[in-house]
């Protein structure tokens, strides 16, 4: 027990203890949390900062205003309702397109029909703050549903793939993307059973999977093999991650993006508390680039300079 | 820098704590397990005489220095009389006096005490004692007396002994035959014995007291004899000469003095009656720090009304679970529902029993569970979805506890201890989880839920600590300085391991 634990200290792998002691109360002062908790407050601080994210047909704040959702809806075959406050990808129904019979009957992205009542209960239950962090009135966001990028089509079931950068003081430290399984139920969350997949620092290319905390080398659904695949724009990616700190002020960040086929890589969500997962997808702790990134830090640095120096100091 | 004051506030907390508690244990002698019962004599002494015409003033010898006992409390029931206590020649006298009393009068005086091996006897190396005046022919007996066995021994005790044993011998030496002439009782024989000491210019006195064993109607005074070496009083079996004490004797006073003097009444009496009590060490300490008159008693739960009593000795044992409950998910890494919802699953576990308790609430959840996923069908807004999965909580329980009392399994009443907001919100929480995160993450994180709350239970119902935590509430800082640490605890969880066992193997 204490061997595994020295080992672990060895490698530099962080702990949940460490992360919430250190980190997160260390370089995420509360205040800034509603930056990235409200994902509508998220997305505005994005695009006054320049990034791409996916464009918001319309926010759903009061129970009365529910039944507005066909309308907002009405010209767009695909979009995804999410809660604002929502954690862990909880309360996100990917619509990917409309029942050719009945405008009003949807498709999930699982391939599942749903009628426009149900969506509406599920609006219902956002609103009433189901998903929220504290269980308190939350908003519902309905977005454009994003056609993701071929690269990851054959190591994704349904869903979107999505990529995670752990940016420390503003430099992106460690990255992972997320492939949707059958199990995950098309979300890219891996408490949910996605797979992650680290990836080279330096050149954007994915190395092992994580399932569950053990890993894998393909995909359980697609068996195609997750290794080696390489993740277009892979500078933009660093850079707007690096960005990420600018726009919230957090000091341990996780940036969510996904990769657009046709606008490429927009930022789908911020996230104060990014979970340690991502240690196991890369193969290696986060402690020793954060304690690189401590030797290295200078305020000054844009964050096109952090991005390259991210490429270069923690290659695989 | 967070870390330093961290580390200097549990530090303080912790001395804190334990320096109170040691002072309450080791000096007011609150005891650390529970039902310590100390034995506890009472002597209570009825004086009867009938009043003269004119004032009463009665004295009566009443013990002052007790080795081996520490006084827990005295009193005196006298009706009308005026009662003191002062310090006398034989040790303390209590006083009582009236102007006028008519017919037979009875005065008790009633005296508590308890073991207490840390009571030595305290008084003062006495002085030489003057030779006494003793008239011929007593004189030259006495003297030749005292030569002789001063021939006979080498120090003052083995003195004592060589003399004791010629005085008790059963075909007496004729000096000692001509010196107990007068010597009827064994009051007088130790008194002879005294003033023998004293010509030898050993410091001596009577003892009088009671062997303390069990309940005694009339108590008769046991005389000893009491002999100071220079160094230390001795104290001799004036019969045998062996230098012993009666097991658990209690010295009642010292002295030729007589134990009583009424002025103005006649027909005295006087009686002595022992009872033996147990009493809780608790109330023993607690009136010795009063008689200390530290104030740490003021703060004791022990003084609060017996039911607030028993609600504190509840409360108290939850910073004992949140103990547990920062234990299990920061050091140990167990997923749970809610902050503090093991902890008060706990809480119920104690009026159920541990069985019962786990049966009743799987039975509740899965039942709740199975109605909320009805519910959810209905699709209803969230707060009056949750107000409908907390009534049909409750009316569940009314249903176990109806059925299992047709039953006849009466525990099954007591399904209406659990916290009812608690759970519902937990059957809520965990639909929640079931849908987003599926069914196995529900049932580990229920699992993980109970098991904190068998954790908890067990350490919240070990009676000793209970009664610890009670009697010394104190300890209170020390559990917070623990949590304190605790919330810096940076190291991994257990779980951590398993889940980062895969990069432990490279």
């Amino acid at each position: 027990m204490f061997s595994t634990a020295k080992k672990l200290r060895d490698i530099g792998v962080l702990g949940l203890n460490e992360r919430n002691a250190d980190l997160i109360m260390r370089l995420n002062p509360r205040r800034l949390y509603p930056g990235v908790d409200d994902k509508a407050l998220t997305k505005d601080l994005a695009v006054k900062a320049g990034m791409a994210v996916p464009d918001l047909y319309g926010v759903i704040e009061h129970q009365g205003e529910v039944r507005d959702f066909a309308n907002m809806v009405a010209e767009k075959d695909s979009f995804v309702v999410k809660p604002a406050r929502g954690s862990g990808g909880d309360g996100i129904l990917v619509v990917t397109g409309r029942s050719d019979r009945k405008r009003d009957s949807f498709r999930l992205s699982s391939g599942m029909l749903i009628s426009e009542g149900e969506i509406q209960h599920h609006i219902s239950n956002i609103v009433g703050g189901q998903y929220s962090l504290s269980g308190n009135r939350d908003k519902a966001l309905i977005e454009y549903c994003v056609h993701f990028d071929p690269t990851f089509a054959e190591v994704s079931y349904q869903g979107v793939p999505d990529i995670r950068v752990i940016v420390y003081r503003g430099y992106p430290a460690m990255a992972m993307v997320r492939l949707p399984t059958r199990a995950s139920d098309g979300k890219a969350n891996l408490h949910q059973g996605a797979v992650g997949a680290g990836v080279d620092m330096s050149t954007g290319e994915t190395l092992h999977g994580v399932l569950d905390d053990a890993l894998v080398e393909e995909h359980p659904d697609t068996g195609v093999l997750v290794k080696g695949l390489k993740i277009p724009q892979w500078d933009f990616i660093l850079e707007s991650s690096a960005r990420g700190y600018e726009v919230t002020g957090l000091g341990y960040l996780g940036v969510d993006m996904v990769i657009d086929a046709e606008r490429g890589p927009l930022i789908l969500e911020m996230n104060a508390r990014p979970g340690l997962n991502i240690q196991i997808a890369n193969c290696t702790g986060l402690t020793n680039r954060v304690d690189r990134i401590e030797e290295i830090f200078d305020a000054s640095a844009s964050p096109a300079d952090r991005a390259a120096i991210a490429r270069r100091e923690f290659a695989a | 820098m967070t870390q330093r004051y961290v580390y200097v506030l549990a530090a303080l907390l912790t001395i804190l704590g334990l320096s109170v508690f040691f002072y309450k244990w080791q000096v007011l002698g609150f005891p650390v397990t529970e039902d310590l019962e100390t034995p506890v004599w009472t002597i209570e002494s009825s004086v009867s005489f009938e009043s003269g015409p004119g004032s009463i003033k009665v004295n009566l010898q009443v013990p002052a220095l007790t080795p081996g006992f520490r006084r827990l409390n005295e009193n005196s029931v006298s009706r009308g009389y005026g009662f003191s206590t002062n310090l006398g020649g034989g040790g303390r006298e209590a006083q009582w006096a009236i102007r006028r009393a008519d017919g037979e009068q009875t005065i008790y005086y009633r005296i508590s005490v308890y073991e207490d091996d840390s009571i030595d006897e305290s008084d003062t190396t006495p002085p030489f004692p003057p030779t006494p005046n003793i008239n011929e022919p007593m004189r030259t007996a006495v003297d030749v007396l005292v030569g002789d066995v001063r021939d006979h021994s080498a120090d003052t005790a083995s003195f004592t002994t060589e003399l004791l044993r010629r005085m008790n011998d059963r075909s007496p030496d004729p000096n000692v035959e001509l010196l107990l002439s007068g010597a009827n009782s064994s009051a007088d024989f130790v008194d002879v014995v005294t003033t023998m000491l004293a010509s030898a210019r050993i410091p001596a006195r009577m003892v009088h007291g009671f062997p303390l064993a069990g309940r005694q109607r009339s108590a008769t005074f046991v005389t000893w004899l009491e002999v100071h070496d220079g160094d230390r009083w001795l104290y001799f079996n004036p019969v045998t000469g062996e230098q012993s004490l009666p097991d658990r004797f209690l010295v009642w006073w010292r002295g030729n003095e007589p134990l009583i003097k009424v002025e103005g009444g006649s027909n005295v009496q006087v009686d002595f009656a022992i009872q033996e009590n147990h009493l809780d060490a608790v109330a023993i300490a607690e009136t010795q720090a009063a008689q200390l008159g530290t104030s740490a008693v003021n703060f004791s739960l022990y003084s609060l009304p017996i039911q607030t009593q028993a609600v504190y000795s509840v409360l108290l044992m939850i910073p004992i679970g949140a103990l547990i409950m920062v234990i299990m998910r920061n050091m140990v890494g167990i997923d749970a529902f809610g902050t503090f919802m093991p902890v008060l699953i706990a809480l119920a576990f104690r009026e159920t029993k541990l069985l019962w308790g786990l049966i009743l609430f799987t039975l509740l959840v899965t039942l709740g569970l199975t109605i909320r996923f009805l519910l959810d069908r209905l699709r209803l807004l969230l707060v009056p979805r949750l107000s409908a999965v907390l009534i049909v909580v409750v009316i569940l329980m009314l249903l176990i506890s109806m059925t299992s009392h047709r039953l006849g399994m009466e525990m099954g009443l007591s399904v209406a201890l659990f916290p009812m907001v608690i759970i519902a919100m937990t059957i809520e929480r965990m639909s929640v989880v079931w849908e987003e995160r599926g069914a196995t993450d529900a049932i580990r994180a229920g699992l993980g839920s109970l098991a904190v709350a068998v954790a908890a239970y067990t350490f919240m119902g070990m009676a000793w600590l209970e009664h610890l935590i009670f009697t010394f509430p104190e300890l209170l800082l020390v559990i917070l300085a623990f949590v304190l640490l605790a919330g810096r605890y940076t190291g991994y969880r257990l779980t951590e391991l398993t889940r980062f066992k895969e990069l432990a193997k490279n």
